[in-house]
């Protein structure tokens, strides 16, 4: 399994690409940092990188790489090597480089410009972030045999969690106004991985305006050891479950 | 002869030699309660080091109670320690502790009662119901007071500095926390409050009604459980105050209600849930104030009207302003807003496309609070972008027309 890991290692490196958005990522933090007056603000413009950037590359650059990859798998499988085996080197490989992409390029600004419990939680969240869309990607990857249409679901993917299903809950939140809705919210938000790392960071940087009112509520929950498990758990969920769906397909599959 | 009896009356004082009385553990009088019965009119009562367990003790004639070295005195739980019914009265450097407590009488520390001219300085003050309580007295001074309670509910909490129906008072210098409301107001006028600092109280830091023509100057209030809340009050003056760190679901940095041709300048607002609220207020002219890392910088309700919002700043606000209706009679102009992202062609230091301060996303979250958690989200800042293009459920007319460019 190591040496697998090890190959798919270096074949990442060889392409370069993961180097190409530690960079970006290094470059875009340190500007965000050293544009804005304060560390604080700097923070909340890479919040959204964070969010919307972090997921965009995981998934597009997991399937790129299984596709690309897929006749170095077809070789390995030749080999007597356990299928779900090789996914998961395959997923650890990809995931790994990534997140040490990720805390290269963000952790370091962040360490640098805004040290402390907010920059903390950055990292976490995006690190978090990084491995779910990594396996929602090779999900999508074993599903389907075209390249093309891989690509597609993935986007579709990131569409969805990164835009749509806050439409949703927008929707649902208008058309419900009337009732009692804390609850419901509380758990529609943290069902979507982007929608709870995004909370997650905000507790530590919107405090006094996430205080008022319902902000209380998620302050509390978030706040207890429960509400801090349950996030974890959440999160844990949508990174295995896709790995296993994806490791339970792939084993079964016609290559 | 008119002149003889002016020049008499000016030497009476020399003629009159007041006398000092020393109460002391070991000398002669050993209780307040003895000096005081002791004691002419205009004499000083000191009061030595030592610790005097009595209550109730009423100064019916002008007096200076002195003490030395912060003597104690200890009401025990039992009732109140010193009333003022005389006066010109002074009360300096005592330590007063334990005022007892009760539902039906407002015990204090110090309680000054339909008199004047009474001066409460430098003594400090724990684990008192009341601390210094005024009743329909005019001119008396409180100074330098250290005030520390240890409040349980606010039922059972009485308030630091506490002024019912008074005139031409001086609050300087204290430091107060842990009552209820650290000063608290009612029907008080022409008074100044100055450089006091009250944190962690469980409800205001301030709390006035119907106090007309009051001035609030280099004040600090921070942590209070619901923040600072005037109400009902006309020319009022607030300059130079912090309000700092009143968080929480019903907290505020300065809650404005009924106040009207009111001052509030150059007041730093910081890490409040709101840093101003208004409602029904009007004629306030709101200048040269720092609104920084608040959740929502001001919330100003649509009740308000004719209120002038000018030079002030706004930084780091998750909310720079927070309306709840489309009509506006207020006026923004020439506020520093870091949001802001126009330009200056003609450089005179404004900005030459409007600012619209209130977004669409603060407006959706005034009906419904729930949809707080989509802060930030990505979706919410599309629909801001589109709402600042086409603009819909925002009112157009909060407009800050001459934003600046730079802090002023």
């Amino acid at each position: 399994m190591n040496k697998v890991i090890k190959y798919v290692w270096l074949d990442i490196l060889q392409n370069r690409i993961v180097l190409a958005y530690t960079v970006f990522l290094l470059v875009v933090s340190a500007t965000l940092f050293g544009m804005e007056s304060n560390a604080s603000k700097g923070l909340m413009s890479l919040l959204n990188i964070v969010l919307m950037v972090v997921p965009l590359i995981s998934l597009i650059f997991t399937t790129i790489h299984f596709y690309n990859s897929y006749e170095f798998i077809e070789l390995l499988l030749a080999q007597p090597i356990n299928r779900s085996k090789l996914l998961l080197s395959e997923f650890a490989g990809v995931a790994s480089s990534l997140v040490t992409a990720f805390l290269v390029g963000v952790g370091g600004p962040v360490l640098l410009y805004a040290p402390g419990s907010t920059g903390a939680a950055l990292l976490a969240a995006g690190v978090a972030l990084t491995l779910v869309f990594v396996a929602l990607a090779f999900l999508a990857s074993v599903c389907t045999r075209d390249k093309a249409k891989g690509i597609g679901l993935a986007l579709l993917i990131w569409f969805y969690f990164g835009l749509l299903y806050d439409g949703l809950v927008l929707t649902i939140l208008f058309s419900f106004s009337d009732y009692p809705l804390e609850k419901a919210m509380l758990v529609l938000t943290t069902l979507n991985p982007v929608d709870l790392a995004r909370i997650f960071i905000m507790l530590q940087m919107d405090v006094s305006a996430l205080m008022g009112y319902t902000g209380a509520l998620y302050q509390e929950f978030f706040g207890s050891m429960t509400g801090s498990l349950y996030a974890l758990g959440v999160m844990l969920v949508w990174a295995v479950v896709p790995v296993w769906l994806a490791v339970r397909v792939f084993a079964k599959k016609d290559l | 002869m008119k002149l003889l009896r002016y020049v008499l009356l000016l030497l009476f004082p020399l003629l009159a030699s007041a006398r000092t009385v020393v109460v002391g553990p070991s000398g002669p009088v050993h209780t307040i309660r003895q000096g005081l019965a002791q004691a002419a009119p205009f004499d000083t009562l000191l009061i030595q080091k030592g610790l005097y367990r009595e209550i109730n003790l009423m100064v019916d004639k002008p007096l200076v109670i002195l003490g030395q070295n912060y003597p104690v005195v200890d009401g025990e739980k039992k009732g109140e320690i010193f009333t003022i019914r005389a006066a010109d009265v002074t009360v300096q450097g005592l330590e007063l502790r334990n005022v007892g407590r009760t539902s039906t009488i407002d015990w204090a520390a110090v309680k000054i009662l339909s008199t004047r001219r009474v001066r409460v300085v430098g003594n400090r003050i724990r684990n008192a119901y009341f601390g210094v309580y005024m009743s329909a007295s005019d001119n008396c001074l409180v100074r330098q007071n250290d005030i520390a309670g240890s409040p349980q509910e606010e039922q059972t909490t009485g308030n630091a500095i506490h002024a019912w129906k008074c005139d031409s008072l001086t609050i300087l210098n204290n430091h107060i926390r842990g009552h209820r409301d650290g000063i608290y107001f009612e029907f008080v006028t022409h008074s100044t409050i100055r450089q006091n600092y009250s944190h962690g109280n469980i409800r205001y830091g301030l709390h006035f009604m119907f106090s007309h023509e009051n001035s609030y100057f280099y004040n600090t209030f921070r942590e209070n459980g619901a923040g600072v809340a005037v109400m009902y009050t006309r020319k009022v003056i607030m300059r130079h105050n912090h309000f700092e760190q009143n968080w929480g679901s019903a907290a505020y940095g300065l809650l404005l209600k009924d106040i009207s041709d009111s001052q509030i300048e150059q007041n730093t607002f910081r890490k409040n849930t709101v840093g101003i609220h208004m409602e029904g207020t009007s004629r306030i002219n709101c200048r040269n104030n720092r609104l920084t890392e608040n959740g929502w910088g001001m919330r100003i309700q649509a009740s308000c009207n004719d209120n002038v919002f000018s030079q002030n700043t706004f930084i780091a606000n998750t909310f720079d302003v927070a309306t709840n209706g489309t009509t506006v009679f207020n006026t923004f102009d020439r506020n520093y807003w870091d949001k802001y992202e126009g330009y200056d062609l003609n450089r005179d230091g404004r900005g030459d496309v409007p600012y619209h301060p209130v977004s669409l996303y603060s407006m959706i979250i005034e009906q419904m609070p729930h949809g707080v958690v989509l802060l930030r989200s990505f979706i919410v800042t599309l629909l801001d972008r589109a709402e600042k293009v086409i603009p819909s459920l925002t009112p157009e007319a909060l407009v800050d027309a001459n934003p600046l460019m730079k802090q002023p």
